[in-house]
């Protein structure tokens, strides 16, 4: 595992840094990046049976934005709250992985 | 001249059975680089010592054209045999035999040798080389899967069991491995997973190969599935044969003594830690230095490397070694190495094996990967086993010892037995820079020069606090003792400890944090 000529990074544990190697596990895992509630992203992979709304509509909070099928079952995508549709990132009938950023919302 | 001609008869049949699919799908499994399960059992196996049984079980299935198939075996080789001396029980899945699928009559094969190593109290080694389930058989298969599964349960921690995945292992049947406490891969031939990436690409639209969704290399480095990992067949059986004579062959016995030898590593001990707590090393050195002949075989070498578990032994006799890793993450507890310790530290409990813990940890790994992760029920996880575990437990600081970290490696208050630290040990609450930042803060913020300030309070509290003798005052640390000695005291408490009985309340079973 050891390499020929180390390469150790400095690695922050509280107040202090330490000479050591990385995992490869911790080098690719998920930076945390605070997500926005302006953001409609699927939960689950699946495909989109129907969209609902448009570019530009204002839509109800509680209305639905679309269908997301995943594992057989039909998942109602709920708006969050009042907002207009400012941008429909995904089509009818495509694939699309988890966590994918399916609607971008504005404020009315 | 009757008797003759049966014996004929039998060896016959016999040579039929044996051929498993035949000449055809033999060539088949070889151009794939795999040996076959014969082959396997052969090689794992002493010379001559393999005994097979139930070699005539024949499938019950009418349907779906069944009804006139012919599967040599069933489609699984079991039997008993020895490997260097000891008594096992073995099967290998023959993927020859219609893909070595499962149905109800390879799977009661596989639960008879199961239901005779729980009774004989030998190990149980499992090689698994199979498309799955008997599609056929329907529900058959999947009764099949459960009755190895509920076996496993109840054979785990009483003998060994040990999985050896020689080729495909999806669906259900990755369940039966993920129950033993050994799991065996080798490069380019393991493949486990729940779901194959067909499956995946259909219902999900994510395209991946085999290797790259469940190969060896994924299992041995990022899920900590398999524990030992190969780049041949071969090389697979010679772990295998190494960790069988390393481990007891059940909870009632201990592991076989062999003439105690003295470490053979060059490393003077004394040298292999650097005096600077931020520099890293190889704590596998130490064990080196310490261990038998210098021998140590490292369970789960590649995944969670921060920790470092694994067999060795100490004057003869099969000890487990768990020890921070500072080479890799600066040696932190995370998720993965809690996971990882866990488990080998209940193994150890389980088949009476002593446990010596190497100390020089940071603390937990910081981060929201990690809290997400579940670092607080992972990290308990630790602090269970060690508390739970009545086999001798002995400790050595080596350098640092700091907060939860301290606590959660095998610390006195978690019932050490015997606790030893090194004199440069920094045993403390948190790390000094950290310490004097929250003690002084207000002296820190008044100063005039704030830098100067922290930089003297930080060398204060390294002088009283980062060393081992407060934790020593307190009676945490039964001696410091100089780095030269440490092998000499370990034979020495583990020799103190050789009658060790350990009170534990009367209960059906605890429940740890899984």
């Amino acid at each position: 595992m050891q390499t020929e000529k180390p390469e150790y990074v400095d690695f922050a544990v509280t107040a202090r840094k330490y000479k050591t190697l990385l995992t490869k596990k911790y080098q690719n895992r998920r930076v945390w990046v605070n997500p926005s509630a302006f953001e409609i992203q699927s939960f689950i992979p699946g495909t989109i049976l129907q969209i609902f709304v448009k570019e530009g509509d204002v839509v109800k909070e509680g209305s639905p934005l679309l269908i997301l099928e995943a594992m057989k079952m039909q998942n109602r995508i709920e708006m969050p709250f009042t907002a207009r549709i400012k941008k429909i990132n995904v089509e009818v009938g495509v694939r699309i992985p988890k966590e994918t950023l399916m609607i971008e919302l504005e404020e009315v | 001249m009757t008797l003759k001609k049966n014996i004929l008869a039998l060896r016959q049949k016999k040579a039929i059975v044996e051929k498993g699919g035949g000449d055809k799908a033999i060539e088949k499994q070889v151009a794939m680089g795999k040996m076959t399960a014969r082959d396997r059992i052969l090689a794992l196996l002493d010379t001559n010592s393999f005994h097979e049984y139930d070699l005539f079980v024949e499938h019950e299935e009418q349907n779906f054209g069944m009804a006139s198939k012919e599967l040599p075996g069933d489609g699984v080789i079991t039997g008993t045999g020895t490997i260097n001396g000891a008594p096992i029980c073995i099967y290998a899945q023959d993927f020859t035999v219609m893909g070595g699928s499962l149905g109800l009559k390879h799977a009661r094969k596989i639960t008879k040798i199961m239901d005779h190593a729980l009774k004989m109290k030998v190990p149980c080694i499992g090689i698994n080389d199979s498309g799955g389930a008997r599609i056929q058989e329907g529900i058959g298969a999947l009764a099949g899967y459960g009755e190895i599964f509920y076996r496993n349960t109840m054979a785990s921690g009483v003998i060994p069991q040990i999985s050896v995945i020689l080729g495909p292992c999806a669906g259900g049947a990755v369940y039966s491995p993920a129950l033993t406490d050994f799991v065996f891969v080798v490069e380019n031939i393991s493949k486990m997973f729940i779901t194959g990436p067909n499956v995946i690409e259909t219902v999900l639209g994510e395209k991946i190969s085999q290797e790259d969704l469940g190969g060896a290399r994924v299992h041995a480095e990022i899920t900590g599935n398999a524990h030992f990992y190969a780049l041949s067949e071969m090389e697979c059986i010679e772990q295998i044969k190494e960790l069988v004579a390393l481990i007891p062959h059940s909870n009632q016995q201990k592991a076989a003594s062999v003439a105690p030898k003295e470490p053979k590593s060059k490393k003077n001990i004394e040298n292999i830690i650097p005096a600077d707590p931020k520099q890293p090393y190889d704590v596998r050195d130490v064990i080196l230095a310490l261990s038998d002949d210098s021998k140590f075989l490292e369970v789960h070498e590649l995944w969670a490397a921060n920790i470092v578990i694994g067999f060795g032994r100490l004057n003869g006799e099969t000890v487990g070694f768990v020890a921070n890793q500072p080479l890799y993450l600066a040696g932190v507890l995370d998720c993965d190495a809690s996971d990882k310790a866990a488990r080998f530290i209940r193994y150890c409990d389980a088949f009476n094996i002593p446990i010596i813990t190497l100390e020089d940890m940071p603390g937990y790994l910081p981060g929201v990967d990690q809290e997400h992760a579940g670092v607080i029920r992972h990290g308990a996880k630790m602090l269970y086993s060690y508390s739970e575990a009545t086999v001798p437990k002995i400790t050595v600081i080596l350098r640092k010892a700091y907060g939860g970290g301290y606590i959660a490696m095998n610390s006195r208050h978690l019932g050490a037995d015997f606790m030893f630290a090194w004199p440069g040990a920094e045993i403390a609450v948190m790390g000094p820079e950290g310490a004097a930042n929250i003690i002084f803060r207000k002296e820190i913020m008044e100063a005039e020069d704030e830098d100067a300030m922290r930089e003297q309070k930080v060398q204060e509290y390294i002088e009283k606090f980062a060393n081992p003798y407060v934790a020593a005052s307190k009676g945490y640390i039964d001696a410091v003792i100089e780095p030269q000695e440490t092998r000499e005291l370990l034979l020495h408490a583990l020799e103190v400890s050789k009658n060790k009985d350990d009170y534990r309340p009367a209960k059906k079973h605890g429940v740890p944090p899984f």
